[in-house]
């Protein structure tokens, strides 16, 4: 049963990432999972691939190779122009049978997790939700991801089937350097699907408008307000402080929910998930889900007038005083700063 | 036509604290509620209800005390509600679970017609959003994930149109009926129970449905019918850092040691 089970397993091998792309443009969590997959294939010693799929979208395969992807599989047809769940979950199904990986990554966003539940459905395999970290470790991969909102940590493991599947959230890898001198193969393949076998029609998308446009995941700079703001209005000290470090301005969930700053701003569990080189969280107390979206930054800066606020457990640096006092006096310091600098 | 509601019964994890000794979730005294976006999933199933005259149908997996759940579902107005409870089920992963959950729903099937399945987006405990994905796939039923609006359903027609609220773009799309949801909670605002429907719901019946019911082979259920499995439980890392000078009584010299120590780490960008 044993030497039944590791022959099962032994014709599977190689890594694939899943390059998710909308309108034909990448989405930059499939750029980190090929840095990660990086690591991964080596300790494996097999090959990492990424996975290519739309309508007119060759160009991205480059883009893979110089992440890192030895080879991309790449399915280009119109039925894939637009992403649906049938299409998309045959094709790549058909992929995986022909050339079986052991491994496939994909970015836990709406589609990825739209389109690896069922994949993992259809293969019969496992698959791991919301990976934080990713190693291998006797030949399997230890998937370790939070669960119960972040309270624990839990590594999961799926050691009698392949491939092994992971989703994991945007910004929580690394992103790799681009290397435009790496060369790979593009492996064309057919796409399995017509038209008419496919049963949801895609009528329109619609951008988000949200007026500010501001991409907190990308910030390097996030200065977040929570509940201890007390009003919309005091969001403008944030938004001061933001401008002199070039940064944008982020929220708790609270203060969203009281309609003080726009949803795309909130970081958290049903938020974004940052990691910029500073985040400054102003009135917020650090509930765990609200961690779960921002421990990974760099530097974590909180200022909250309670010495026990859960906040100061993840914070570089803490200070315990009234906001309204202390951030101002922290722009101002950092404003004179830079004039002098400038002038300088 | 039938509606059939997925509510999934998860500890408080607002109040889950970690035993600072052993490093475990402290479970006791930690309340069990519904799923917070399952009770979006029971509204708009009463939503169907009320305008089409679906009959809906609230159905868990779970231990015995789950039931609760379904009385909660119950008491809001929902027709019917089944336990799925048996030993064999108990260690489920995502793939066991929609298992046992889409068997469940092709058995209410075989009585009257299924249109809409709807769950939540995900449970706050496992946190997976995986668990729709797979009832979907195994009863070849389309998947309209993230719903944010229902636009149009025509039961006559087999239709249905729907908003999905993905990152930072919003998507319109049809789908044939019969078809498989997860909702936000942008959808709707559930209802409360009335005081009546409380206390009817108090003797209601759940139906309770162990695998004598479903006939699942035990090698696709439970712990044995689960591809992954939790090798390590451990609380994250909190490394506890500088705190820096007395905010409350000197909020300049806070602010100014704070200055100073992004100059030294060289985090200024000025
Ligand atoms: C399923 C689920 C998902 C969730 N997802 C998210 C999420 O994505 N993101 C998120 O943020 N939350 C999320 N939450 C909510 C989370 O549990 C907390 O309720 C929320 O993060 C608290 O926000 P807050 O810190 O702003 O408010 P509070 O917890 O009320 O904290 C306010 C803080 O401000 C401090 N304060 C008040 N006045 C001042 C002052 N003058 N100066 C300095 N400090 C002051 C107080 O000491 C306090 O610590 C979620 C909850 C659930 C159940
Ligand atoms: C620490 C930990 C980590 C885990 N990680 C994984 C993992 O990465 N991969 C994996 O496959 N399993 C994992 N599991 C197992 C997983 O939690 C269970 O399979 C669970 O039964 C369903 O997953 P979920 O809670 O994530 O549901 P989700 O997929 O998030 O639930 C989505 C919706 O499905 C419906 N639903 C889900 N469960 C039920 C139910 N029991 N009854 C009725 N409706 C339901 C609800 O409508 C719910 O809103 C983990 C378990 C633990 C304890």
């Amino acid at each position: 049963e044993e030497a039944a089970l590791r022959e099962k397993l032994a014709a599977y091998r190689g890594v694939w990432v899943f390059v998710e792309q909308t309108e034909g443009e990448a989405a930059k969590v499939s750029w980190e999972l090929l840095g990660k997959g990086k690591e991964l294939a080596a300790a494996r010693n097999c090959p990492l691939s990424a996975v290519v799929m739309g309508d007119q979208v060759e160009h991205l395969c480059k883009q893979a190779m110089g992440y890192g992807a030895e080879t991309v599989y790449l399915m280009d047809a119109p039925v894939l122009r637009h992403y649906r769940t049938e299409a998309y979950q045959k094709s790549l199904c058909a992929l995986v049978e022909k050339y079986k990986p052991e491994v496939i990554l994909m970015g836990a966003t709406g589609l990825g997790r739209d389109l690896a539940g069922v994949v993992a459905t259809v293969l019969a395999t496992g698959l791991t939700a919301d990976c934080t970290g990713l190693s291998i470790d006797k030949g399997n991969l230890m998937q370790t991801r939070p669960a119960f909102g972040g309270n624990i940590m839990a590594t999961i493991v799926c050691d009698k089937f392949r491939p092994q599947m992971s989703t994991v959230r945007p910004h929580v890898m690394p992103m790799p350097e681009f290397d435009a001198s790496l060369k790979g193969e593009i492996v064309r393949e057919p796409v399995p699907v017509a038209e008419d076998e496919v049963q949801v029609k895609v009528l329109d998308i619609l951008m988000d408008k949200g007026g500010s446009k501001v991409d907190i995941a990308g910030a390097e700079f996030i200065i977040s307000g929570g509940r201890g703001m007390m009003a919309k209005e005091n969001f403008a000290l944030l938004q001061e402080l933001a401008d002199v470090l070039g940064g944008v301005v982020g929220a708790s969930r609270s203060a969203v929910d009281a309609g003080w700053m726009p949803q795309d701003r909130q970081v958290g569990q049903t938020g974004k998930t940052v990691r910029p080189k500073v985040y400054i969280a102003c009135g917020i107390s650090g509930a765990i889900q609200h961690l779960v979206g921002m421990q990974d930054s760099d530097v974590v800066i909180a200022i909250n007038r309670d010495p026990e606020a859960p906040i100061f457990e993840v914070a570089s640096y803490g200070i315990v005083g009234d906001l309204f006092q202390v951030i101002p006096a922290l722009t101002a310091k950092l404003k004179a700063l830079k004039t002098a600098r400038s002038g300088a | 036509m039938l509606v059939v509601v997925c509510v999934k019964q998860v500890p408080d994890t607002t109040q889950v604290q970690i035993d600072p000794v052993t490093n475990t979730l402290i479970r006791e005294g930690v309340p069990f509620i519904v799923n917070p976006y399952d009770t979006h999933a029971v509204e708009e199933g009463l939503r169907f209800k009320d305008r089409f005259g679906f009959k809906v149908v609230a159905i868990s997996m779970g231990p015995p005390n789950a039931e609760a759940t379904l009385r909660k579902a119950l008491a809001l107005g929902v027709d019917r509600a089944v336990l799925l409870s048996d030993r064999v089920f108990g260690g489920a992963d995502t793939l066991a679970t929609s298992n046992v959950l889409a068997a469940a729903i092709k058995k209410l099937g075989e009585e009257e017609e299924v249109g809409v399945v709807i769950c939540g987006k995900q449970t706050i405990d496992g946190d997976t959003a995986q668990v729709g994905p797979g009832i979907a796939t195994r009863l070849n039923l389309a998947q309209l994930t993230l719903v944010d609006r229902v636009d149009e359903l025509e039961p006559a027609a087999k239709k249905i149109k729907v908003s999905r609220k993905l990152e930072g773009r919003h998507e319109h799309v049809e789908a044939p009926l019969p078809v498989l949801l997860t909702v936000v909670r942008e959808l709707n605002r559930p209802r409360y129970p009335t005081v009546a429907m409380r206390l009817d719901s108090a003797d209601a019946k759940v139906e309770l449905w162990d695998n004598s019911v479903l006939g699942l082979d035990v090698n696709t259920i439970g712990l044995k019918g689960s591809p992954t499995w939790v090798s390590r439980i451990f609380s994250p890392e909190r490394a506890k850092g500088e705190m820096l000078g007395d905010g409350a009584r000197d909020p300049e010299g806070a602010a100014q040691l704070l200055v100073d120590k992004m100059l030294e780490k060289d985090l200024l960008a000025l």
